[in-house]
């Protein structure tokens, strides 16, 4: 339940400065609720930044609160991991607009104390950046070794390179795009209307009742599930295999393992996500194009970032953010002479592959790191 | 681990602090021993796998086809562009080498000659396509696909008005006389230019 995910107590801080928004609002004051693994060396030289995903968190490598599962990124991050806890201070924030102590819809009006629910402002992935350039400021952190991220994390990546160059040694951006796609759109447009179409949305303002859009967010993240995995993942995990029963049912129970699977998924992302907070982040992506500031030209994103050094990574399976997207963002930093690495990695889980067991990547990962120092 | 002998020609020859971009770097191992003396490279290679090897290294590679991708480099993006034994693989060579001296005044091309003494004999005797040390892969499976000789690549140079600064050619690992490259080097390294 929602209301349950709000009880949660994290590290965090509230920055009092304000925070003006590309939508030409502004947030009085931030908070933003943050781990962070390793030690800060003393001359500060060995920040990391890891970004997470559109439902990611901060723990990403330690157990979640709520479900007390090891962290999204466990595997990668940790001693002697590729991102090596015993050499880099690692540090992540959970995003703007987000639900887990970051400020964001369910975060109380100043005046009057109520959760904030579709009152609070439309952010972007760059009000993101700033916000966590604010949590840097805070933490006396000038520069970082490296910005890392996949999918929404990596757009944030890239964001950090546009906005905030001299504050970077490299940027690490996987399985993301510097653009959400026409389909892109259409499929986080499926998911808000299916939370607001739940009755028990109530436009937003469910924070203080007994209900809370569960049905309306589970499906949403039943569709978005999909589009994490390939075909081939699917047809190999489950293919047309047919739940605890023999014969089909000729109704509509989960008669298929892969309705069973997407019913789980949506059922049990209820438990650590609140519905707003969805709404919130898929739209700050979907207006995420850092190409709309240079007159639709990408180059221009990346003319201050000569000495950032970049490295790309696309999955083939990966049709969300495919290939394309990646080269689109190598041809654009080619163009400024930035130092760019790029490489398709060939992994049968999709979208997904950022997160699952694939050895190539954390080599990547744990090289591109180190050229840095 | 020493470096291949026409590798170890170029590294030599590669002024420190110059930017230099070796199309199909394979997993780094020219671009480690620049980097080491102190040339900013970069690299572009085919081959996933080596490009991860590079990666992992530290160097800045990007997967991509040297027959389309070179276009995606700027006029002048680098002091030298590199292409160590793969002229012979690509579609058009002629036109991989006017990208190389669009994207840099100065180009490095190795290869290796089709018109050494060891394979004419084998043509002329044995009449069959010849397998050696340096093109070792039968003629259906070989990616050299267009087979090119010292004298082959002068011509074109001639043509295209594109200078000579230096030449290396190689019999083994020794060096052989420019006037009798053309049948007794193993392969052939030039410094071109624009002129």
């Amino acid at each position: 339940m929602a209301s349950m995910l709000h009880q949660i107590r994290h590290q965090s801080v509230t920055i009092p400065a304000p925070l003006p928004l590309d939508s030409g609002q502004r947030l009085p004051a931030v908070t933003i609720a943050y781990e962070s693994y390793g030690t800060l060396a003393a001359d500060r030289s060995n920040a990391v930044l890891i970004c997470h995903a559109l439902t990611g968190d901060q723990y990403v490598a330690s157990d979640h609160p709520a479900t007390g599962k090891p962290g999204w990124w466990a595997r990668m991050v940790g001693p002697g991991k590729p991102i090596d806890t015993d050499r880099y201070f690692i540090l992540c924030a959970n995003v703007l607009g987000s639900c887990m102590g970051s400020s964001g819809p369910a975060s109380p009006d100043a005046a009057s104390g109520a959760p904030l629910g579709m009152h609070f402002p439309v952010i972007t992935i760059g009000d993101m950046v700033r916000a966590q350039a604010m949590l840097l400021d805070h933490l006396g952190i000038d520069r970082l070794h490296a910005v890392v991220g996949g999918s929404m994390g990596g757009m944030q990546a890239l964001a950090w390179t546009a906005h905030y160059p001299e504050r970077l040694g490299s940027a690490i951006v996987i399985a993301s795009a510097a653009r959400h796609s026409a389909q892109n759109i259409a499929f986080h447009e499926v998911g808000r209307q299916a939370i607001m179409a739940d009755p028990d949305w109530q436009d937003g303002q469910y924070y203080g009742s007994t209900r809370a859009p569960a049905k309306g967010l589970a499906v949403a993240r039943m569709a978005a599930h999909i589009t994490y995995l390939s075909e081939a993942g699917l047809t190999e995990k489950f293919g047309r295999r047919l739940q605890a029963r023999d014969i089909k049912s000729f109704g509509f129970d989960a008669d298929f393992q892969i309705e069973s699977y997407l019913r789980h998924q949506g059922l049990a992302f209820t438990d650590r996500f609140d519905a707003n907070a969805y709404l919130y982040i898929t739209r700050a992506m979907d207006y995420f194009d850092l190409a709309d500031a240079h007159d639709g030209r990408l180059a221009g994103a990346f003319v201050g970032a000569k000495d950032v050094r970049f490295t790309l990574v696309s999955f083939d399976t990966d049709w969300l953010y495919p290939t394309a997207e990646s080269r689109r963002i190598v041809q654009a930093l080619q163009s400024v002479g930035a130092a760019a690495s790029f490489v398709e990695l060939s992994a049968p889980f999709g979208h997904d592959s950022f997160l699952l067991d694939v050895p190539a990547l954390d080599r990547l990962v744990a090289g591109a790191l180190s050229a840095g120092r | 681990m020493a470096l291949r002998p026409d590798l170890a020609i170029i590294a030599g020859a590669v002024p420190a602090g110059s930017r230099a971009l070796d199309v199909g770097c394979g997993d780094g191992e020219l671009m480690a021993a620049l980097k080491g003396k102190g040339v900013d490279a970069r690299g572009l290679e085919i081959d996933p796998a080596n490009v991860t090897a590079a990666i992992a290294r530290g160097q800045s590679v990007v997967q991509g086809d040297c027959n389309r991708d070179l276009a995606d480099y700027p006029d002048d993006a680098f002091d030298y562009a590199i292409l160590s034994q793969t002229l012979q693989t690509t579609e058009r060579p002629d036109r991989v080498v006017d990208e190389l001296l669009r994207i840099a005044p100065r180009a490095f091309v190795s290869f290796p000659n089709f018109a050494h003494w060891r394979i004419r004999l084998a043509l002329l005797w044995g009449g069959r396509m010849p397998v050696t040390r340096l093109i070792p892969v039968a003629w259906y499976a070989t990616p050299n696909i267009h087979h090119v000789t010292v004298s082959d690549f002068r011509d074109l140079l001639r043509e295209k008005g594109i200078a000579v600064e230096s030449a290396w050619y190689l019999s083994g690992d020794k060096p052989t006389s420019d006037a009798a490259a053309s049948w007794r080097a193993e392969h052939a390294i030039f410094l071109i230019s624009r002129r």
